[in-house]
Protein backbone atom coordinates (compact mmCIF):
# COMPACT_ATOMS: atom_id res chain seq x y z
CA UNK A 1 0.00 0.00 0.00
CA UNK A 2 2.82 2.64 0.96
CA UNK A 3 3.89 1.93 -2.60
CA UNK A 4 0.43 2.45 -4.21
CA UNK A 5 0.84 5.66 -2.23
CA UNK A 6 4.22 7.06 -3.39
CA UNK A 7 3.46 6.33 -6.60
CA UNK A 8 0.30 7.95 -6.12
CA UNK A 9 2.41 11.04 -4.97
CA UNK A 10 4.50 10.71 -7.73
CA UNK A 11 1.33 10.70 -10.56
CA UNK A 12 0.23 13.81 -8.48
CA UNK A 13 3.26 15.94 -9.24
CA UNK A 14 3.20 14.54 -12.72
CA UNK A 15 -0.28 15.41 -13.43
CA UNK A 16 -0.31 18.91 -11.66
CA UNK A 17 2.85 19.93 -13.38
CA UNK A 18 0.77 18.87 -16.63
CA UNK A 19 -2.27 20.51 -15.98
CA UNK A 20 -0.14 24.24 -15.14
CA UNK A 21 1.85 23.42 -18.44
CA UNK A 22 -0.69 22.51 -20.97
CA UNK A 23 -4.05 24.52 -19.79
CA UNK A 24 -3.61 27.97 -20.37
CA UNK A 25 -4.41 30.36 -16.88
CA UNK A 26 -5.74 32.82 -19.01
CA UNK A 27 -7.79 33.11 -22.48
CA UNK A 28 -8.72 36.27 -22.99
CA UNK A 29 -12.33 35.92 -25.25
CA UNK A 30 -11.72 37.92 -28.73
CA UNK A 31 -14.24 39.02 -30.83
CA UNK A 32 -13.54 38.93 -34.62
CA UNK A 33 -12.25 42.01 -35.61
CA UNK A 34 -13.96 43.60 -38.50
CA UNK A 35 -11.72 45.34 -40.74
CA UNK A 36 -12.43 46.70 -43.91
CA UNK A 37 -9.46 47.65 -46.71
CA UNK A 38 -9.76 51.30 -46.84
CA UNK A 39 -10.04 52.83 -51.04
CA UNK A 40 -6.58 54.59 -51.06
CA UNK A 41 -4.22 52.33 -48.44
CA UNK A 42 -4.70 51.09 -44.89
CA UNK A 43 -7.34 49.22 -43.21
CA UNK A 44 -10.52 50.96 -40.97
CA UNK A 45 -12.32 49.76 -38.52
CA UNK A 46 -15.44 51.43 -36.55
CA UNK A 47 -16.17 51.37 -33.15
CA UNK A 48 -19.62 53.06 -31.48
CA UNK A 49 -19.96 53.92 -28.03
CA UNK A 50 -23.90 53.89 -26.58
CA UNK A 51 -24.85 57.08 -24.30
CA UNK A 52 -25.69 57.12 -21.89
CA UNK A 53 -25.34 52.91 -21.25
CA UNK A 54 -21.66 52.37 -22.18
CA UNK A 55 -20.50 55.56 -20.20
CA UNK A 56 -18.83 54.03 -17.15
CA UNK A 57 -17.80 57.26 -15.72
CA UNK A 58 -17.85 61.42 -16.18
CA UNK A 59 -15.52 63.65 -14.19
CA UNK A 60 -14.99 67.20 -13.92
CA UNK A 61 -15.08 70.33 -12.46
CA UNK A 62 -18.65 72.23 -11.97
CA UNK A 63 -20.32 69.37 -13.84
CA UNK A 64 -22.53 66.50 -13.06
CA UNK A 65 -20.27 63.48 -12.50
CA UNK A 66 -21.15 59.96 -12.79
CA UNK A 67 -21.68 57.34 -11.06
CA UNK A 68 -23.64 58.76 -7.83
CA UNK A 69 -20.88 58.40 -5.10
CA UNK A 70 -18.10 59.82 -7.53
CA UNK A 71 -16.09 62.70 -5.83
CA UNK A 72 -13.70 64.69 -8.42
CA UNK A 73 -10.76 66.03 -6.37
CA UNK A 74 -11.80 69.94 -5.70
CA UNK A 75 -8.20 70.42 -6.35
CA UNK A 76 -7.41 73.81 -8.43
CA UNK A 77 -4.66 72.39 -10.53
CA UNK A 78 -7.23 69.81 -12.41
CA UNK A 79 -10.17 72.55 -12.89
CA UNK A 80 -9.78 72.65 -16.45
CA UNK A 81 -9.55 68.36 -16.60
CA UNK A 82 -12.46 66.20 -17.50
CA UNK A 83 -12.30 62.38 -18.09
CA UNK A 84 -15.25 59.81 -18.94
CA UNK A 85 -14.62 56.59 -19.10
CA UNK A 86 -16.80 54.07 -21.73
CA UNK A 87 -17.75 50.53 -22.69
CA UNK A 88 -16.54 50.33 -26.44
CA UNK A 89 -17.96 48.15 -29.33
CA UNK A 90 -17.75 46.95 -32.66
CA UNK A 91 -19.51 47.43 -35.59
CA UNK A 92 -21.47 44.38 -34.70
CA UNK A 93 -22.70 45.59 -31.19
CA UNK A 94 -20.78 43.73 -29.41
CA UNK A 95 -18.82 45.28 -26.47
CA UNK A 96 -14.94 44.66 -27.43
CA UNK A 97 -12.89 47.08 -24.76
CA UNK A 98 -12.94 50.19 -22.67
CA UNK A 99 -11.88 53.47 -23.41
CA UNK A 100 -11.41 56.70 -21.95
CA UNK A 101 -11.83 60.21 -23.04
CA UNK A 102 -9.99 63.23 -21.44
CA UNK A 103 -10.70 66.73 -22.37
CA UNK A 104 -7.94 69.88 -20.83
CA UNK A 105 -6.46 72.97 -21.67
CA UNK A 106 -2.89 73.94 -21.73
CA UNK A 107 -3.13 77.41 -21.66
CA UNK A 108 -5.30 78.76 -24.68
CA UNK A 109 -4.56 75.26 -26.18
CA UNK A 110 -7.56 72.83 -25.94
CA UNK A 111 -6.14 69.18 -25.63
CA UNK A 112 -8.62 65.94 -26.36
CA UNK A 113 -6.99 62.66 -25.91
CA UNK A 114 -8.67 59.15 -26.20
CA UNK A 115 -7.13 55.82 -25.43
CA UNK A 116 -8.48 52.82 -26.29
CA UNK A 117 -7.94 49.33 -24.52
CA UNK A 118 -8.82 45.84 -26.20
CA UNK A 119 -7.83 43.39 -23.97
CA UNK A 120 -7.14 40.49 -26.50
CA UNK A 121 -5.65 42.75 -29.00
CA UNK A 122 -4.07 45.95 -27.88
CA UNK A 123 -4.37 49.21 -26.97
CA UNK A 124 -4.04 52.78 -28.79
CA UNK A 125 -3.28 56.77 -27.97
CA UNK A 126 -4.60 59.19 -29.76
CA UNK A 127 -4.46 62.94 -29.21
CA UNK A 128 -7.20 64.58 -31.50
CA UNK A 129 -7.94 68.15 -33.00
CA UNK A 130 -10.24 69.30 -30.33
CA UNK A 131 -11.85 71.34 -33.03
CA UNK A 132 -14.76 69.76 -35.21
CA UNK A 133 -14.86 70.04 -38.83
CA UNK A 134 -17.23 70.01 -41.29
CA UNK A 135 -19.69 66.95 -40.46
CA UNK A 136 -19.10 66.90 -36.88
CA UNK A 137 -15.94 65.12 -37.65
CA UNK A 138 -13.25 65.21 -35.12
CA UNK A 139 -9.98 64.60 -36.49
CA UNK A 140 -7.04 62.54 -34.53
CA UNK A 141 -3.57 61.03 -34.82
CA UNK A 142 -3.21 57.28 -33.51
CA UNK A 143 -0.06 58.27 -31.40
CA UNK A 144 1.05 54.69 -30.83
CA UNK A 145 -0.31 51.25 -30.01
CA UNK A 146 0.57 48.09 -28.18
CA UNK A 147 0.92 44.61 -28.68
CA UNK A 148 -1.03 43.57 -32.20
CA UNK A 149 -1.07 47.38 -32.40
CA UNK A 150 2.40 48.63 -31.70
CA UNK A 151 3.54 48.68 -35.17
CA UNK A 152 0.54 50.53 -36.62
CA UNK A 153 0.45 54.52 -37.54
CA UNK A 154 -2.72 56.11 -38.75
CA UNK A 155 -5.80 58.39 -38.08
CA UNK A 156 -8.68 58.25 -36.41
CA UNK A 157 -11.94 60.24 -36.44
CA UNK A 158 -15.20 60.84 -33.86
CA UNK A 159 -18.25 62.23 -34.24
CA UNK A 160 -21.28 62.26 -32.80
CA UNK A 161 -24.67 60.61 -33.93
CA UNK A 162 -28.15 61.59 -32.61
CA UNK A 163 -30.49 58.58 -32.31
CA UNK A 164 -33.58 59.08 -35.13
CA UNK A 165 -34.69 55.65 -34.28
CA UNK A 166 -37.66 56.67 -31.76
CA UNK A 167 -37.33 53.76 -29.98
CA UNK A 168 -38.25 53.87 -26.22
CA UNK A 169 -35.39 52.35 -24.87
CA UNK A 170 -32.90 53.49 -27.87
CA UNK A 171 -29.92 55.75 -26.47
CA UNK A 172 -29.76 59.10 -26.63
CA UNK A 173 -27.44 58.54 -29.12
CA UNK A 174 -23.55 56.95 -30.11
CA UNK A 175 -20.05 58.09 -30.33
CA UNK A 176 -18.76 56.79 -33.56
CA UNK A 177 -14.93 56.54 -33.56
CA UNK A 178 -13.52 55.52 -36.98
CA UNK A 179 -9.82 54.10 -36.78
CA UNK A 180 -7.56 53.89 -40.26
CA UNK A 181 -4.66 51.64 -39.44
CA UNK A 182 -1.36 52.12 -41.44
CA UNK A 183 1.63 49.97 -40.87
CA UNK A 184 4.77 52.34 -40.01
CA UNK A 185 7.10 52.74 -42.87
CA UNK A 186 10.24 50.51 -42.47
CA UNK A 187 13.53 51.29 -43.96
CA UNK A 188 15.19 48.27 -45.60
CA UNK A 189 18.70 47.18 -45.20
CA UNK A 190 21.01 48.12 -47.84
CA UNK B 1 -10.44 0.05 -2.62
CA UNK B 2 -7.47 0.44 0.10
CA UNK B 3 -5.24 0.85 -2.82
CA UNK B 4 -7.48 3.24 -3.99
CA UNK B 5 -7.52 5.06 -1.47
CA UNK B 6 -3.85 4.78 -1.07
CA UNK B 7 -3.94 6.06 -5.09
CA UNK B 8 -6.21 9.29 -4.51
CA UNK B 9 -4.15 10.33 -1.29
CA UNK B 10 -1.03 10.03 -2.90
CA UNK B 11 -2.65 11.91 -5.98
CA UNK B 12 -3.59 14.78 -3.66
CA UNK B 13 -0.67 14.67 -1.61
CA UNK B 14 1.55 15.22 -4.58
CA UNK B 15 -0.76 18.08 -6.02
CA UNK B 16 0.17 19.62 -3.24
CA UNK B 17 3.87 18.97 -3.14
CA UNK B 18 4.06 20.04 -6.59
CA UNK B 19 1.65 23.36 -6.13
CA UNK B 20 4.32 24.59 -3.13
CA UNK B 21 7.38 23.75 -4.86
CA UNK B 22 6.19 25.81 -7.43
CA UNK B 23 4.79 28.78 -4.78
CA UNK B 24 8.04 28.78 -2.79
CA UNK B 25 10.52 27.96 -5.29
CA UNK B 26 13.09 30.47 -4.97
CA UNK B 27 14.62 30.63 -8.47
CA UNK B 28 10.82 31.91 -9.56
CA UNK B 29 10.26 35.27 -9.89
CA UNK B 30 12.86 37.16 -8.25
CA UNK B 31 12.92 40.56 -7.55
CA UNK B 32 15.13 42.59 -9.60
CA UNK B 33 16.65 45.70 -9.41
CA UNK B 34 14.78 48.29 -11.64
CA UNK B 35 17.39 49.51 -14.53
CA UNK B 36 15.70 53.40 -13.36
CA UNK B 37 16.72 52.65 -9.93
CA UNK B 38 20.32 53.67 -10.63
CA UNK B 39 19.46 56.05 -13.54
CA UNK B 40 21.05 59.47 -13.38
CA UNK B 41 18.62 61.08 -15.87
CA UNK B 42 16.14 63.11 -14.38
CA UNK B 43 13.02 61.55 -13.23
CA UNK B 44 9.47 61.99 -12.74
CA UNK B 45 7.79 60.01 -9.48
CA UNK B 46 4.09 60.15 -9.65
CA UNK B 47 2.47 58.09 -6.34
CA UNK B 48 -0.89 57.22 -6.26
CA UNK B 49 -3.73 55.13 -3.85
CA UNK B 50 -3.54 52.00 -5.33
CA UNK B 51 -6.47 50.69 -2.90
CA UNK B 52 -9.90 50.56 -4.72
CA UNK B 53 -12.31 52.81 -2.26
CA UNK B 54 -9.10 55.48 -2.41
CA UNK B 55 -9.26 56.07 -6.05
CA UNK B 56 -11.73 58.32 -8.25
CA UNK B 57 -13.30 55.11 -10.07
CA UNK B 58 -12.43 51.66 -9.98
CA UNK B 59 -14.45 48.90 -11.69
CA UNK B 60 -14.08 45.32 -12.38
CA UNK B 61 -16.90 42.38 -13.74
CA UNK B 62 -18.21 42.61 -9.99
CA UNK B 63 -17.11 39.51 -8.94
CA UNK B 64 -13.63 39.95 -7.70
CA UNK B 65 -12.60 40.39 -4.78
CA UNK B 66 -11.77 44.49 -4.91
CA UNK B 67 -15.49 45.60 -5.50
CA UNK B 68 -15.85 48.63 -7.97
CA UNK B 69 -16.18 51.91 -6.08
CA UNK B 70 -18.28 53.54 -6.13
CA UNK B 71 -20.61 50.86 -5.56
CA UNK B 72 -22.83 52.44 -8.55
CA UNK B 73 -20.13 51.92 -11.19
CA UNK B 74 -20.91 50.28 -14.49
CA UNK B 75 -19.33 47.02 -13.93
CA UNK B 76 -17.00 45.45 -17.05
CA UNK B 77 -19.25 42.16 -17.20
CA UNK B 78 -19.02 41.37 -20.28
CA UNK B 79 -17.13 38.52 -22.09
CA UNK B 80 -14.35 40.26 -23.77
CA UNK B 81 -13.44 42.70 -20.50
CA UNK B 82 -14.33 40.38 -17.47
CA UNK B 83 -10.74 40.00 -17.02
CA UNK B 84 -10.10 43.49 -17.36
CA UNK B 85 -9.87 46.12 -14.44
CA UNK B 86 -10.24 49.95 -15.10
CA UNK B 87 -9.23 52.88 -12.37
CA UNK B 88 -9.20 56.79 -12.27
CA UNK B 89 -6.93 58.09 -9.69
CA UNK B 90 -5.16 61.38 -8.80
CA UNK B 91 -1.62 61.39 -9.33
CA UNK B 92 0.71 62.75 -6.28
CA UNK B 93 4.31 64.31 -7.00
CA UNK B 94 7.28 63.75 -4.95
CA UNK B 95 5.94 66.43 -2.92
CA UNK B 96 2.54 64.47 -1.89
CA UNK B 97 1.16 67.32 -4.24
CA UNK B 98 -1.88 66.56 -6.43
CA UNK B 99 0.10 66.62 -10.05
CA UNK B 100 -2.68 65.17 -12.49
CA UNK B 101 -5.21 62.35 -13.61
CA UNK B 102 -3.83 59.08 -14.23
CA UNK B 103 -6.30 56.36 -15.70
CA UNK B 104 -5.16 52.57 -16.01
CA UNK B 105 -6.64 49.69 -17.95
CA UNK B 106 -5.73 46.69 -16.62
CA UNK B 107 -6.30 43.06 -18.45
CA UNK B 108 -5.18 39.48 -17.45
CA UNK B 109 -2.38 38.07 -20.06
CA UNK B 110 -2.43 35.09 -22.27
CA UNK B 111 1.14 34.93 -21.41
CA UNK B 112 0.08 34.12 -17.74
CA UNK B 113 1.94 30.85 -17.61
CA UNK B 114 2.69 30.28 -13.86
CA UNK B 115 4.99 27.12 -13.88
CA UNK B 116 7.28 29.88 -14.85
CA UNK B 117 6.34 32.16 -12.34
CA UNK B 118 4.70 34.91 -14.51
CA UNK B 119 1.40 35.81 -13.27
CA UNK B 120 1.12 38.80 -16.02
CA UNK B 121 -1.04 41.50 -17.05
CA UNK B 122 -1.24 43.86 -19.57
CA UNK B 123 -1.63 47.55 -18.79
CA UNK B 124 -1.48 51.11 -20.09
CA UNK B 125 -1.61 54.46 -18.21
CA UNK B 126 -3.00 57.68 -19.49
CA UNK B 127 -1.32 60.32 -17.24
CA UNK B 128 -2.54 64.09 -18.04
CA UNK B 129 -0.32 66.29 -15.71
CA UNK B 130 -2.05 70.00 -16.15
CA UNK B 131 0.68 72.64 -17.06
CA UNK B 132 3.26 69.58 -18.72
CA UNK B 133 0.93 67.28 -21.34
CA UNK B 134 0.14 64.40 -21.28
CA UNK B 135 1.58 60.44 -21.44
CA UNK B 136 0.95 57.27 -22.14
CA UNK B 137 2.71 54.16 -20.30
CA UNK B 138 2.55 50.49 -22.15
CA UNK B 139 3.37 47.78 -19.93
CA UNK B 140 3.53 44.30 -19.27
CA UNK B 141 3.20 43.63 -15.19
CA UNK B 142 3.73 40.66 -13.20
CA UNK B 143 1.65 39.66 -9.99
CA UNK B 144 3.84 36.43 -9.51
CA UNK B 145 6.07 38.16 -5.77
CA UNK B 146 2.67 39.57 -5.06
CA UNK B 147 0.85 36.57 -5.18
CA UNK B 148 3.43 34.52 -3.25
CA UNK B 149 4.45 37.28 -1.16
CA UNK B 150 1.31 38.87 -0.09
CA UNK B 151 -2.01 36.82 -1.18
CA UNK B 152 -0.87 33.19 -0.39
CA UNK B 153 0.47 34.57 3.18
CA UNK B 154 -3.19 36.36 3.46
CA UNK B 155 -4.93 32.86 2.83
CA UNK B 156 -2.82 30.91 5.66
CA UNK B 157 -3.06 33.26 8.18
CA UNK B 158 -5.72 32.42 10.60
CA UNK B 159 -7.58 35.93 10.39
CA UNK B 160 -7.39 35.85 6.74
CA UNK B 161 -4.94 39.18 6.34
CA UNK B 162 -1.61 40.06 6.08
CA UNK B 163 0.48 42.94 7.44
CA UNK B 164 4.02 44.10 7.17
CA UNK B 165 5.82 46.17 4.43
CA UNK B 166 6.21 44.86 0.66
CA UNK B 167 7.50 46.95 -1.95
CA UNK B 168 8.11 45.47 -5.31
CA UNK B 169 8.30 46.30 -8.49
CA UNK B 170 5.56 45.12 -11.02
CA UNK B 171 6.36 46.24 -14.34
CA UNK B 172 8.22 43.04 -16.26
CA UNK B 173 7.95 44.40 -19.56
CA UNK B 174 7.60 45.49 -22.56
CA UNK B 175 11.28 46.84 -22.38
CA UNK B 176 13.83 44.21 -22.19
CA UNK B 177 15.10 45.39 -19.32
CA UNK B 178 11.90 45.06 -17.48
CA UNK B 179 10.84 48.63 -17.98
CA UNK B 180 7.38 50.55 -19.38
CA UNK B 181 7.24 51.98 -22.55
CA UNK B 182 6.26 55.37 -22.30
CA UNK B 183 4.73 57.73 -25.07
CA UNK B 184 4.61 61.72 -24.79
CA UNK B 185 1.92 63.16 -26.68
CA UNK B 186 1.41 66.60 -25.64
CA UNK B 187 2.95 69.59 -24.17
CA UNK B 188 6.04 69.52 -22.28
CA UNK B 189 5.92 65.77 -23.33
CA UNK B 190 4.91 66.02 -27.33
CA UNK B 191 7.29 63.35 -29.41
CA UNK B 192 9.49 61.89 -26.91
CA UNK B 193 9.68 58.27 -26.47
CA UNK B 194 10.61 57.06 -23.08
CA UNK B 195 11.31 54.44 -20.02
CA UNK B 196 9.27 53.80 -16.76
CA UNK B 197 8.25 51.07 -14.05
CA UNK B 198 5.76 50.96 -11.84
CA UNK B 199 5.77 49.91 -8.08
CA UNK B 200 3.66 48.41 -5.65
CA UNK B 201 4.04 49.42 -2.02
CA UNK B 202 1.73 47.10 0.27
CA UNK B 203 1.00 47.31 4.23
CA UNK B 204 -1.84 45.28 4.93
CA UNK B 205 -3.94 43.16 2.81
CA UNK B 206 -7.22 41.23 3.70
CA UNK B 207 -9.00 38.09 1.68
CA UNK B 208 -12.47 39.34 1.44
CA UNK B 209 -11.29 42.99 0.27
CA UNK B 210 -7.97 42.60 -1.36
CA UNK B 211 -5.38 45.84 -0.54
CA UNK B 212 -6.18 47.90 2.56
CA UNK B 213 -3.38 50.29 2.81
CA UNK B 214 -1.27 50.13 -0.29
CA UNK B 215 0.66 52.65 -2.62
CA UNK B 216 1.71 52.91 -6.29
CA UNK B 217 5.00 54.51 -7.78
CA UNK B 218 5.23 55.36 -11.67
CA UNK B 219 8.77 55.91 -12.40
CA UNK B 220 9.41 58.00 -15.71
CA UNK B 221 12.66 58.63 -16.64
CA UNK B 222 13.22 62.19 -18.62
CA UNK B 223 15.70 62.77 -21.36
CA UNK B 224 18.16 65.41 -20.04
CA UNK B 225 21.04 63.19 -19.57
CA UNK B 226 23.47 61.70 -22.63
CA UNK B 227 26.43 58.98 -22.26
CA UNK B 228 29.93 60.39 -21.74
CA UNK B 229 31.62 59.22 -25.24
CA UNK B 230 34.65 57.08 -24.86
CA UNK B 231 37.51 58.54 -25.78
CA UNK B 232 39.30 56.86 -28.86
CA UNK B 233 42.52 55.13 -28.09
Amino acid sequence: MIKTFIFGILLGIAAAAGVLYAVPAVDQYREASIISVAPNGGNTEIFYINVPSDRVMSGGPDQAVLPPGLEWPEDELLGSVSTEMFKIRNARDSVVGVAARTVAREGDRPVLDWIIHLPARGSMYVIMNPVAGEGGYRLGEIRTGSRELAGMTGRMTERWLSDESGMPDAPAGRIELAARYTAKREELAE
Amino acid sequence: MKYIVALLAGLLVGAALFGLGVIYNPFLGKQELSPLAVTDAPTLVLTYAAVASESIVYTNDGESRTQPYPEKVLQLWEQTIRQTSATATLLRDGRNQAAGIGIKFSSAADETHLLSGRALTNSIWYVYLPGRGGLFVEETENYWNYLRDIVVPGYRSSANTWAGSWIGNMTAGPGALGTAKVTGGSGDFEGMELLGVESLSVRAWKVDIGAVAAEGRLLIELPGHELAEVPAE
